[in-house]
């Protein structure tokens, strides 16, 4: 009895989370599933009576020329931007901050993490004046007798993983302080005794110690980039033609440029797969194999 | 690390439902004390805004006890159908009038947003004024009229006296094919490098302007068309045609960057700034872009007149008749879920009498449905280039009307962008279409061109 009254006690404060959560995450989900297997249109007779019509949109997907670009084009970004950029620029900022004097590391800091602090859209903004074809980087470009090429319309998805990095690289940066404030200073020293050099003292000692940060950072910086869509969007709307449409800018578009919800919503399962299939990845490969 | 597992899919999820659903929002219900008046407001575009904020006020007057609340949609035209359609699908932001594109009516009608205006109309006596080929527009599927037209357009070639002067063009000029029209921008080109010799709308972020001001212009001036006899034409060389003559104003520097192009604001741009100051030659475009340059307009421009020149769209080649032009325009329509729509009605019997219609007509630069509009002197008189697009009659061609039609055009635009980048060549842009077209509508439906 005693037990069980302690049970509820327990759950009863988490109940309005998982409702919410049901509410707000799992509910849209269950909708963008059920929606993909539906014809459902914002016009036209299916707006009025959607009919369920099983995988048509997925096999109308694999036929679609657009979808197999869309998808490099995401696994590109996720991995130019989030895997590498991000998390290599965090980890190396928080690595080199560690070593700065004071004044250098406050400055530094508080520039890197401005950009993650500017709401999304105003960072897009930034960074489409930035890459503009009379922006700030032609501007500066030119003040060296360089003349710049249109960013945002000959190299779209270099200005938007640039921009990516940028806006994203704080978070990793802080979550890589953290991480290496906690590595014990005992082992980098014994490794030093030992002869490691300073390469070696990072791959064999500081790497490893830090795993289980660089899991989670990957997987959240990956799931965030996975679902950026402001910063494209505003930047070059998934353009010129299709060459920045990531998945969500092509989901946005079929479901409300092109009026064909259903057909969206199946671009939409289709990221949460790929999200998916990255956090398997992430959690097998760095699985800790001693704890 | 087990719990991240369980967490990512809903979080993932949950981040593209919010970005999908960020579009929908709404203010509160209506009820029938209160009428909701749902119209586009972007850019150049405050006419159908002035028109409605005058009925309001008459209109509440004489209806003591009913609030109209208007909705202006500051968005572009794509966007506006979006917005429209997503407010349509929930009856707390229905609106019990809105301003529809006619070529929006057969598919809204079907997706069951509009309500019939058939045993309205049979007894306003002011229907009888509106010509037949109008009514028809407002017509849906079913044979019942769903939306009682504003006004009519046609479209035609714009182009600055002065910038063609400079270049060794008369002040008549009137191409005969589109090889003479090529032919005077790069003479343009040739004689001044900064000026953007032709301007024709391209690729998605113009939407329907780009498919019906663009390339319908082309496409049925090569005596092929999209739509024959019920079914939807596919591997027409006109197609191929029409795509190629876009290839070429975007290929050889004859029309804006591409960049420029696909700019959302660039129908504003050319209207209010690039025509006035002379830095277009020609343009492409339709018979409201006058109503920029009245005293009423955005970019009031008394000079007009003087300076303009038109000329009709040729076709390929100057065979029969000589010029082509495309025909919309726009209506007030009623929303099905409409708790008082004997009211809704009312609102846009007075927006569409005859005094308000010659307003809007006049200020909006729109050709006149109502055989009383468009013999009043007022309405003749304002604007020089009336008599000219209302000529353009002789030879216009209406959109396909059926309910694919919005689809089709969507892929339309798709390729037109394609091959304005550079992504694809006509042939295969045309090719993408045709299986679209064929996913769209069925192969039974189409037809070999």
């Amino acid at each position: 009895m005693a037990v069980t009254s302690r049970r509820v006690a327990r759950v009863v404060p988490l109940a309005p989370a998982v409702v919410l959560l049901a509410l707000f995450m799992l509910g849209p989900v269950v909708w963008s599933f059920y929606g993909s297997f539906t014809n459902a249109a914002l016009t036209g007779p299916a707006a009025l009576n959607p009919e369920w019509i099983g995988f048509d949109n997925y096999v109308a997907l694999v036929g679609d020329p657009d979808f197999p670009k869309s998808l490099w084009l995401t696994v590109v970004f996720v991995f130019l931007s989030a895997v590498v950029g991000q998390n290599v620029m965090g980890i190396a900022l928080a690595g080199m901050m560690r070593s700065a004097v004071r004044p250098v590391r406050s400055i530094t800091s508080t520039v890197v993490v401005a950009a993650w602090v500017l709401p999304e859209i105003v960072a897009a903004f930034a960074a489409y004046a930035f890459f503009h074809s009379e922006g700030t980087l032609n501007s500066l470009l030119a003040g060296i007798g360089v003349q710049g090429p249109d960013w945002l319309y000959s190299t779209p998805m270099l200005a938007v993983i640039v921009a990516n990095i940028w806006r994203g690289t704080a978070f990793s940066m802080m979550v890589y302080s953290a991480a290496l404030a906690e590595v014990p200073p005992e082992l980098t020293e014994a490794a030093q005794l030992d002869g490691a050099n300073g390469w070696q003292r990072l791959t064999w000692v500081t790497l490893p110690v830090i795993r289980r940060s660089i899991s989670t950072n990957l997987m959240l910086t990956t799931l965030q980039t996975l679902s950026v869509f402001t910063l494209i969007y505003v930047m070059t709307g998934g353009g010129p033609g299709t060459d920045s449409s990531t998945l969500p800018i092509l989901a946005y578009q079929e479901a409300f440029k092109f009026a064909q919800v259903g057909y969206g919503t199946a671009i939409a399962t289709v990221m949460i797969i790929v999200g998916g299939i990255f956090s398997v990845i992430y959690i097998r490969a760095l699985r800790p194999e001693v704890d | 690390m087990r719990t991240a597992r369980f967490l990512i899919a809903p979080v993932t999820a949950a981040a593209v439902a919010l970005s999908l659903g960020a579009c929908g929002s709404g203010s509160g219900g209506s009820d029938d004390s209160t009428i909701k008046v749902a119209y586009q407001k972007f850019g150049n575009f405050t006419q159908a805004d002035e028109l409605f904020k005058d009925v309001k006020a008459d209109f509440e007057e004489a209806n003591p006890g009913i609030t109209v609340e208007l909705v202006p949609i500051e968005a572009q035209q794509n966007d506006y159908f979006t917005k429209l359609a997503l407010m349509n699908r929930s009856p707390s932001t229905a609106p019990d009038v809105m301003y529809e594109d006619t070529y929006m009516i057969k598919s809204d009608v079907e997706a069951g947003y509009l309500a019939p205006l058939d045993d309205y109309l049979a007894e306003w006596d002011d229907w009888g004024q509106f010509v037949d080929s109008a009514k028809e527009a407002g017509a849906g599927d079913d044979g019942k009229i769903y939306g009682v037209p504003m006004g009519t357009d046609t479209r035609g070639l714009w182009f600055n006296k002065a910038v063609l002067a400079d270049a060794g063009l008369p002040e008549d000029w009137a191409p005969k094919s589109w090889d003479e029209l090529l032919d005077a921008a790069r003479t343009i080109k040739e004689s001044n490098p900064d000026v953007v010799p032709f301007n024709m709308y391209s690729g998605k972020p113009q939407g329907e302007a780009a498919v019906m001001q663009g390339f319908e212009m082309l496409l049925y001036g090569t005596g092929d068309t999209l739509y024959e006899d019920g079914k939807w034409v596919t591997g027409s060389q006109g197609f191929i045609d029409a795509l190629g003559f876009v290839e070429t104003v975007f290929g050889e520097g004859l029309a804006p960057t591409p960049q420029q192009a696909l700019d959302t604001n660039i129908g504003n741009t050319v209207q209010a700034e690039w025509l006035p100051d002379g830095k277009v030659g020609i343009a492409l475009d339709g018979s409201w872009v006058a109503g920029n340059w009245l005293e009423s307009g955005v970019a009031p421009w008394p000079e007009w007149s003087e300076e303009m020149g038109t000329a009709p769209m040729p076709t390929q080649d100057g065979q029969d008749p000589g010029a082509v032009s495309m025909s919309g325009g726009w209506t007030l329509a009623m929303g099905s879920g409409s708790k008082n729509p004997d009211a809704a009605f009312e609102f846009i019997s007075m927006a569409l009498n005859r005094e308000n219609s010659l307003w809007f007509d006049v200020a909006n630069s729109q050709i006149a449905v109502r055989t009383d509009v468009a013999e009043d002197p007022e309405y003749t008189a304002t604007n020089p280039t009336t008599e000219f697009f209302t000529g353009l009659v002789d030879v216009t061609n209406f959109r396909p009307a059926t309910s694919d039609y919005p689809k089709v055009s969507n892929e339309i635009m798709v390729a037109m962008e394609a091959v304005m980048t550079g992504q694809q060549t006509p042939e295969e842009a045309a090719a993408a279409y045709d299986e679209a077209v064929v996913g769209i509508v069925g192969e039974e439906n189409t037809v070999q061109g």
